[in-house]
């Protein structure tokens, strides 16, 4: 066993019986096989493939306390709240720290055939889908996911039935608070059922930026016939913070899913991103974007499963880093040999804006027929000083110059957010992000609603 | 306006401009002729304070201030416009808020609050008209995707909407036809007046055809070797540029 994991395990077989008292049926079911398949793993260190700048083994050595007992924490959500109305949301919901909190909005303007909430909550309610598919796509042998899964109590549950669309984004925020070093468990289960439509947008917050805190999480999610939904995740968190995501989608038929993932602010984060095509004629766009300075840490890894005919894939992951932060990328795109007509295209586009920052880069493409188009492409690199002087000689500073460009870099990532309110947000957090202005969206400080 | 005088300068520490003099007054238009890789572009890119550039020696006084000492956004403050010969293409960033931001950047130089969104509007429409530039460019990102044509149109709107004291036009006629041509060099003789000046640089004598220059320089390996009236540059076009290099060969 390694030495890092010893301390989950230990605390898993002491409170067992604890553990799954506030877990339910299903989310228990499978915690003795996370344990056993923790108990044989060795943790990625550093420097180990598709670990270029992150060391599972580091992270996961600090003693996290797990709020196993579920004891309410105090955490102040309208401090964070504020930044995130102007989103409007069909339904804003929160999970604070593991714990599926509240509804902010009722659920009055949910269309029947909608399921959505603690996921602890519907296990009960409808053990028969959630058994069906809880831990049925996440890869056991992922730490990431073995861990979640031997913790896991709650998190959210969104089930849209047969031809149920919902034309307004949900809305889900995560807040991490806590005064002692913590580490947050949740778990993400999502089923869109044949020709039904969602849009999930997923905030994560830290509210401490003076405490370890740490965000394990692994989200599940099935895309039925001709169905779409599209998922926007964005990290606002803080230095002190670890986040550990772990995202798997299966795809049917027809079906078109969007993922965007955006890091503004954060401490050291993998995300990791399991799309597969299990039906023909699916489409996959698959973006997302980093902003790192500081000692921040970004590292992402993706892997695209064409196992199906006639399936598309667009990939697009763009990073930034400054100051001595560091930023990964893995790309993996596999084309099976009976996926006839694959398209398939990838593109990593990097800043690197000061001699210590580092960006690793390694797209990886593994095509087992011939009739696929494929392209990957990517690019590290500085600012174009033409592009900085042009603008000098129409009277903008040096400084302006730049921040105007790095905005610009950003843009096509953001274009693909299909809610024109998030957009919009989005560009006017980046713009502040690249601005210098170090408060996260989470403290409010710079933030005030007049800008909206 | 603007006196240069003995202007040295290097790229990469190789010597391009090798004692440049030049004086420009209010109301007069200076054609820079010369063959490829003379320094032409290397005196626009000086003037407008590329930092790639290094003047090594000589000065450039702008109405009364030491240019070289200045900031490129600060020469643009100051009245100074570049047109470049190959306009950057910055994706992502649209002609409008690019615009706005070199517009209340001068502004706030000179401490005027920023103009107001109907005013801004109202100017671009004024500005666009001067070289017939479509409006969805305006509102596209700058230079992307351009035709050369509306690249070149768009440098003499920018112009248009800086309404600079000196233009330096670096190969403005260069991927143009004729009908572009007309348009641009139409927009530059609308913005002209007494108190304005224009330096135009081009290899070719075509453009001078429709910018009528006061002065003609000869610039070749780095120094301006003969300057005349609108003659030299007719005289150019029928020698070409040969006995030229023929009457500088010690150099």
């Amino acid at each position: 066993m390694d030495e890092a994991l010893r301390q989950y395990i230990d605390l898993y077989e002491e409170h067992r019986a604890l553990i799954d008292a506030n877990g339910t049926g299903p989310l228990n079911a499978l915690r003795p096989r996370a344990a056993e398949m923790l108990a044989a793993m060795r943790l990625p260190r550093r420097g180990d493939e598709n670990f270029e700048n992150i060391d599972l083994a580091a992270l996961l050595a600090p003693d996290y306390g797990i709020n196993l007992q579920k004891v309410p924490i105090d955490v102040n959500t309208d401090m964070t709240f504020s930044c995130e109305v102007p989103v409007s949301s069909q339904s804003v919901m929160m999970n604070v720290n593991d714990t599926f909190a509240s509804a902010v909005e009722a659920y009055d303007n949910l269309p029947d055939g909608v399921d959505v909430g603690s996921l602890r909550e519907f296990a009960a309610l409808d053990p028969e889908t959630v058994t069906a598919r809880y831990g049925t796509l996440a890869d056991m042998a992922n730490p990431v996911v073995a861990l979640d899964t031997l913790f896991a109590q709650d998190g959210l549950y969104l089930h849209v039935r047969k031809g149920v669309r919902l034309e307004r984004p949900l809305q889900l925020v995560n807040i991490l608070s806590a005064s002692m070093p913590l580490m947050a468990v949740r778990r993400v289960l999502v089923v869109i059922d044949d020709d039904a439509e969602a849009r999930l947008l997923v905030c994560d917050h830290s509210q401490r930026d003076d405490v370890a805190l740490m965000a394990l999480e692994t989200i599940e999610i099935f895309v039925g016939r001709n169905a779409r939904f599209d998922y926007y995740n964005i990290e606002e968190s803080t230095e002190s913070t670890v986040r550990l995501s772990a995202l798997y989608v299966s795809q049917q038929a027809g079906s078109q899913v969007n993922i965007d993932g955006m890091t503004l602010f954060n401490g050291s984060t993998r995300n990791e991103y399991y799309c597969r095509f299990d039906g023909e004629e699916a489409g996959l766009r698959l973006y997302g974007m980093g902003i790192g300075d500081r000692a921040r840490v970004m590292s992402t890894y993706t892997r695209i499963d064409h196992s199906a005919p006639r399936c598309k894939s667009d990939e697009l992951f763009k990073f930034s880093v400054d100051d001595t932060s560091t930023a990964a990328f893995t790309g993996r795109i596999y084309v099976a040999p009976g996926a006839v007509k694959t398209e398939a295209y990838q593109a990593n586009r990097n800043l690197v804006g000061a001699p210590e920052a580092k960006m690793y880069s390694k797209p990886q493409l593994e095509i087992y027929n011939d009739d696929v188009k494929c392209s990957h492409g990517c690019a590290i690199g500085q600012l174009d000083p033409m592009q900085v002087f042009y603008m000098r000689t129409r009277g903008l500073t040096e400084e302006t110059a730049r921040l105007l460009l790095r905005q610009a870099f950003m843009a096509d990532v953001i274009a693909a957010v299909d809610v024109p309110s998030l957009r919009d947000r989005l560009r006017l957090l980046t713009e502040r992000r690249f601005a210098g202005l170090q408060s996260a969206c989470g403290r409010c400080t710079k933030c005030t609603r007049a800008d909206d | 306006m603007l006196k240069v005088k003995d202007l040295h300068a290097e790229i990469n520490g190789r010597e391009i401009l090798r004692g440049i003099n030049l004086e420009v007054n209010a109301g007069e238009v200076h054609a820079i002729m010369g063959p490829n890789g003379s320094g032409k572009s290397t005196l626009s890119m000086v003037l407008a304070g590329n930092p790639a550039y290094t003047p090594t020696s000589g000065s450039v006084e702008f109405c009364g201030k030491d240019l070289l000492a200045m900031e490129p956004e600060v020469r643009s403050h100051e009245g100074l416009f570049l047109g470049f010969q190959y306009p950057v293409e910055i994706p992502g960033v649209s002609m409008v808020n690019f615009m706005r931001a070199a517009v209340n950047a001068r502004r706030e130089y000179f401490n005027q609050p920023p103009i107001t969104a109907t005013e801004f509007l109202r100017l671009m429409r004024e500005k666009r008209a001067v070289v017939e530039l479509n409006d969805k460019l305006a509102s596209r990102s700058v230079n992307e995707g351009f035709s050369g044509g509306e690249k070149k149109r768009n440098e003499i709107f920018q112009m248009a909407m800086l309404e600079p004291k000196l233009s330096i036009l670096d190969e403005t006629d260069s991927g143009l036809d004729i009908d572009a041509l007309r348009i641009v060099a139409g927009g530059v003789n609308k913005l002209k007046t007494a108190d304005n000046a224009t330096i135009v640089i081009t290899h070719y004598q075509r453009l001078l055809d429709y910018i009528k220059p006061d002065f003609v320089h000869i610039l070749y390996k780095g120094r301006i070797v003969r300057t005349g009236g609108p003659e030299l540059a007719l005289e150019l076009e029928e020698r070409g540029y040969d006995w030229i290099k023929e009457e500088n060969k010690e150099d």
